[in-house]
């Protein structure tokens, strides 16, 4: 992938639920290669981003432009078509309770590749993607036997089975222990390095931030307040921004 | 027209724009055939012992509870017939559905609820599925095609069971029951009968589905939906069945 081509450019966005205004003109920019972190208090509109941006929800105004498509002008086929380059971290795994490790990785693949390529190459691409979270052992286990760290690689292998150029991450160290968490942060990294993918990470956990983030937007009353490196937001003197860092 | 922006018409139009994007959806291209047939084995296959054991039940009581009354009248030898014409018209069909609402209406909304409040759906959506396609044209499909089966089955048992209810304080030979039962019926019974089954199941598999797609409020709302999925499609069924029985008289099928 080129340096500093853009992966998302959002402008102006803005989102209303009723009288309550979550985003107001909010825009951004991803590169290439960049790992970006949004950082906010609750209910600051970090999810309602993340979710505008795959388009599991509308916005009321502006524009998102990702992978150089705008994704408002695009129908159900050409969003899906899209949504195979992106991967989305959910906050609470969402793995499909019902099926095993195995069929939950597969599963995207069944709208992405022809039957003769998931008879032939799916069982590779699943035990690679699991080797690459550290779970390969899991893959006939139901989600209900894992523990919560577990299920949160178990979910980042499902994001990274189709090898995306893009992945959201939506609060991926809440609810994990420390040390969990900083696996999970660690894991994060090597990702990065070995898919080579673009992120956006959705978070209020510091150390997780200071860990993944090259750069990291705080997102204060629906609006890009400010954006830098964590260690330059971090010496910051506005109130309302070193209030994260106390 | 204050009185249509209230939550039971809004609730109403909501449930018409669901079952509108159902025939939407399902004219669209890939068809999701392997969901669709695991769903009629966990609906119809699953279903099957709890609708029979009810169903053997309803044709022994019915015709225990029709006897005296017969008799009374010295036509206990119209048993047979006056209990089968029950059973195929009325009671089979419905008792079956309101089974059906109960469980299959329950399981879909309690299912599809807790998918919804643990963002399964989203991650189907994200993942370049189409989660209603996937879930709820799947689901409705095997319900409307099931309940009709699980309908039928239930009359065949019932009317075993109506069979040895009448040999339990009488003596009627197997070869006279069934004489005397389908002498009774005509193809004017059943094909209404089968007929408005397909329309029970449809209303329980759309009931169920939306109130389980539309689930909110965490677990609570997966307890709600499945409640409500089951008191809904349970008045549905009956709603249908005074339709039909109306549509049946005026086709002069009575």
């Amino acid at each position: 992938m080129e340096p500093n081509k853009s992966i998302i450019e959002i402008s102006k966005l803005n989102k209303s639920f009723g009288e309550n205004h979550v985003l107001k003109d909010f825009s951004m920019r991803l590169d290439s290669g960049e790992s970006l972190v949004i950082l906010g208090k609750s209910g600051s509109g970090k999810s309602v981003l993340i979710k505008c941006i795959i388009k599991l929800l509308e916005p009321d105004s502006g524009k998102i432009m990702v992978l150089d498509q705008d994704i408002s002008k695009l129908d159900q086929d050409e969003m899906d078509l899209l949504r195979k380059d992106i991967g989305f971290l959910f906050q609470s795994n969402a793995l499909y309770d019902s099926m095993t490790i195995r069929e939950n990785l597969e599963f995207p693949l069944r709208r992405h590749w022809t039957k003769e390529e998931r008879e032939s190459l799916a069982e590779d691409a699943v035990i690679e993607a699991l080797e690459d979270v550290g779970l390969a052992h899991t893959v006939d286990m139901m989600p209900i036997e894992l523990s919560g760290g577990m299920r949160k690689r178990i979910a980042l292998a499902r994001t990274l089975i189709l090898k995306p150029k893009l992945i959201l991450y939506d609060e991926p160290t809440t609810g994990l222990d420390p040390i969990t968490s900083r696996e999970i942060s660690e894991l994060m990294i090597s990702i990065q390095d070995k898919y080579k993918a673009s992120s956006v990470i959705i978070s209020h956990d510091m150390n997780c931030i200071q860990m993944t983030s090259n750069r990291v937007i705080a997102l204060i009353e629906g609006r890009n307040y400010m954006a830098d490196t964590y260690e330059n937001l971090m010496k910051s003197t506005d109130p309302k921004v070193s209030e994260f860092f106390r | 027209m204050k009185f249509i922006d209230t939550p039971f018409f809004k609730e109403v139009g909501d449930i018409a724009r669901f079952t509108g994007r159902f025939f939407r959806e399902i004219v669209k291209p890939r068809q999701e055939y392997e969901e669709f047939i695991n769903q009629c084995f966990w609906i119809g296959y699953k279903s099957f012992p709890l609708v029979s054991i009810t169903g053997f039940i309803m044709g022994i009581v019915l015709t225990i509870q029709s006897r005296p009354t017969l008799v009374e009248f010295g036509a206990a030898s119209l048993l047979p017939s006056m209990v089968s014409v029950s059973l195929v018209r009325e009671i089979s069909p419905v008792i079956t559905a309101l089974i059906c609402a109960g469980k299959i209406g329950s399981g879909i909304g309690a299912e599809l609820g807790s998918m919804r409040v643990t963002e399964q759906i989203d991650a189907m959506e994200v993942s370049g599925t189409n989660p209603f396609k996937y879930l709820v044209v799947t689901r409705v499909m095997a319900s409307t095609m099931m309940v009709p089966v699980l309908s039928t089955l239930a009359i065949a048992i019932s009317l075993y069971g109506s069979y040895l209810g009448v040999n339990l304080k009488g003596s009627v030979s197997w070869s006279l029951f069934w004489y005397q039962a389908f002498d009774a019926l005509s193809y004017g019974d059943f094909i209404p009968s089968i007929t408005k089954t397909f329309f029970f199941g449809f209303a329980i598999g759309i009931v169920g589905c939306y109130k389980g797609y539309n689930s909110q409020k965490g677990t609570e709302g997966v307890g709600r939906s499945a409640t409500t999925a089951v008191i809904v499609a349970s008045l549905m069924v009956f709603i249908l069945d005074l339709i039909a029985v109306q549509v049946t008289d005026l086709l002069g099928l009575t």
